[in-house]
């Protein structure tokens, strides 16, 4: 199976389901980074570059959504997340205006760019805005399911895409697989403890439930692509049906998808739980696969994680 | 403009003015000053130029107005009001927990508000937005923005002037309400902007300036920002903060305070006085 990053998906779903003329694309100097240059090679009418000028640019989606407009506003996390916050609140959010941020280059996996690039913290401040919506899907296939929901729902959106090309987990771009937005996925049934993830550590997840079967432990893997609204249904079976939660993002563990089950647990059905992310730090330079290795992000951590949770469990 | 036009206007702002003292007397909070030195930039958009239509807020092509400078809601709601949008009655609900007229404009709760807006420098790239998407939609519906000189020290609103430039949206008019005040004293003083003209030139905008009182000069401004092909209009509108409450007139201090019962007495009888005087006129 050919490997994928999400941005490059989200950019091809914007070319596939692009064609209704409400639909723009706007972009901040980082067109080719985020794919959407495939949009504008498309449709370039409906694509705009609004140059290095990110609070700019999320102001001025809010004003084309009141014009009637489907409008996806991208550039990196860091900048569309953090630098351009509080237009993001208060251009979009709070006059609940049709724009979809989707923004590129989430988490340490990055890689060489450095910490001033590797956005771990747009999860938790996204999800604390009233009215916006936060995705975080984990290949190609489900992104594009994404896109294709986003753009027939009305009001704002935050997904977090990567950079890094990584496997299909669901199939590749282009399969029709069952994806609801608010519905977590169950990839792997399990009694003994359930492992919920986010993006690219959906991949770890499943790798660490192989190594936790050799030793004999039965590990239940979830997809939680949306962070919010949360999927609490979800989280409290699995609680109820396994006693023992892990939850694995690629973000720091203070209050993004680990902030958000803690949540849903504390006030259903608590459990023992662990998270897994990154442990208030920033990141660093360096290849992809050396820094999710650094910080503890690999299937070897989240299974060893699994462990000593399953240890404390009753 | 002819005259019996330009009396109908100058009523048009003298209820206003009465309106913005209503408002910010029974809130007993929000932004007098503000508000009256951009009276008559609203009366003429509200009062006479845009087309718009207070029975279908939301009417296609429409004109469109984002007030950048969201603190001067009363000045909005009040122009509003006057032309029909809702109820004058609303006015005294203004800031009250329970009414449509937050203390900074909302577009979901009050019609004919086009943006929601209060935090500076973002009103003017949304309607950048509004102009860039007549552009692609080939409509003919013109946006105007009002922002103020305080407003200009935000580095938001170069960056929607400059996007303006480049997308060459001679739809859109924005007003400058250079009243030379903010809230910690003279604009000059807590940050000088300098030449604002010469800065907004420098942007690629086709810069006016006017007497920001005179129904006149607005409207010649107006009418040749809509001549101008290939880029925006800016018209810088010189005004005095608090026009036309004499007490409050060029005082930074009225920025954001609301009058007491007999400041807003002696503030309507000011106002009552100069409403007469228009409607005796010949």
């Amino acid at each position: 199976m050919t490997k994928m990053a999400t941005r490059e998906a989200y950019g091809k779903a914007l070319v596939e389901f692009g064609k209704d003329p409400k639909v723009v694309v706007l972009d901040a100097d980082l067109s080719k980074s985020t794919f959407t240059v495939l949009f504008q090679k498309e449709y370039p009418d409906r694509h705009f570059n609004m140059g290095i000028a990110e609070a700019n640019m999320m102001s001025t989606a809010a004003g084309m959504a009141t014009c009637g407009k489907i409008v996806f506003a991208s550039t990196f996390a860091i900048f569309a997340a953090e630098r351009a916050l509080e237009p993001v609140r208060n251009s979009i959010c709070y006059p609940n205006l049709n724009v979809k941020v989707c923004a590129t280059h989430a988490g340490i996996s990055v890689g060489e760019d450095g910490a001033s690039h590797q956005c771990v913290e747009d999860l938790s401040i996204m999800r604390a805005i009233p009215n916006m919506r936060v995705i975080s899907p984990c290949d190609a296939a489900s992104t594009r399911m994404v896109i294709r929901e986003i753009m027939n729902t009305p009001g704002p959106f935050y997904v977090r895409l990567g950079r890094l090309s990584v496997e299909g987990v669901y199939g590749e771009y282009g399969d029709e697989i069952d994806f609801r937005i608010g519905k977590a996925n169950t990839i792997r049934q399990g009694n003994d403890i359930t492992i919920i993830a986010t993006g690219l550590m959906v991949q770890q997840s499943i790798a660490a439930a192989e190594l936790l079967k050799e030793k004999g432990i039965d590990a239940r893997v979830i997809d939680m692509h949306t962070i919010k609204p949360i999927d609490a249904e979800a989280i409290e079976k699995a609680s109820a049906e396994t006693g023992a939660i892990v939850t694995v993002e690629e973000h720091n563990i203070l209050g993004g998808l680990g902030g958000a089950v803690a949540e849903v647990l504390a006030e259903t059905r608590p459990c023992v739980m662990k998270r897994v992310g990154m442990n208030d730090v920033f990141g660093k330079s360096g290849k992809p696969e050396e820094l999710l290795k650094k910080f503890g992000l690999t299937a070897t951590n989240i299974a060893a994680a699994a462990e000593q949770t399953l240890a404390k469990k009753k | 403009m002819d005259k019996t036009n330009e009396k109908r206007l100058k009523i048009f702002a003298a209820n206003v003015r009465k309106l913005i003292i209503e408002g910010v007397y029974s809130a007993q909070s929000g932004h007098p000053g503000g508000s009256l030195s951009s009276t008559e930039i609203f009366t003429y958009l509200y009062g006479e130029k845009m087309r718009i239509d207070p029975t279908d807020p939301k009417k296609e092509g429409r004109d469109r107005f984002v007030l950048s400078k969201g603190h001067c809601a009363p000045g909005l709601y009040a122009a509003l009001a006057q032309r029909g949008f809702f109820p004058k009655e609303e006015i005294t609900g203004f800031r009250q927990c329970g009414s449509i007229l937050q203390g900074h404009p909302c577009r979901a709760s009050v019609p004919g508000v086009e943006m929601s807006t209060g935090s500076l420098g973002q009103g003017i790239s949304a309607a950048v937005g509004m102009a860039m998407m007549g552009k692609l939609d080939r409509a003919s519906y013109r946006v105007f923005a009002l922002l103020g000189d305080g407003e200009l020290q935000e580095g938001q609103v170069w960056e929607a002037q400059m996007a303006a430039a480049h997308y060459k949206l001679d739809n859109l008019t924005a007003f400058i309400d250079f009243n030379g005040l903010q809230i910690d004293g003279k604009t000059d003083d807590v940050m000088s902007l300098g030449s604002i003209s010469d800065k907004v030139k420098a942007f690629g905008w086709h810069v006016i300036n006017i007497d920001g009182h005179s129904l006149d000069q607005i409207e010649a401004a107006v009418r040749e920002a809509e001549e101008t092909k290939g880029k925006p209009t800016m018209i810088i509108a010189k005004t005095v903060k608090g026009k036309g409450v004499s007490f409050m007139e060029n005082e930074a201090g009225w920025h954001g305070k609301a009058p007491n019962k007999e400041q807003y007495e002696q503030a309507m009888a000011e106002l009552n006085a100069a409403l007469a005087a228009l409607e005796v006129e010949a």
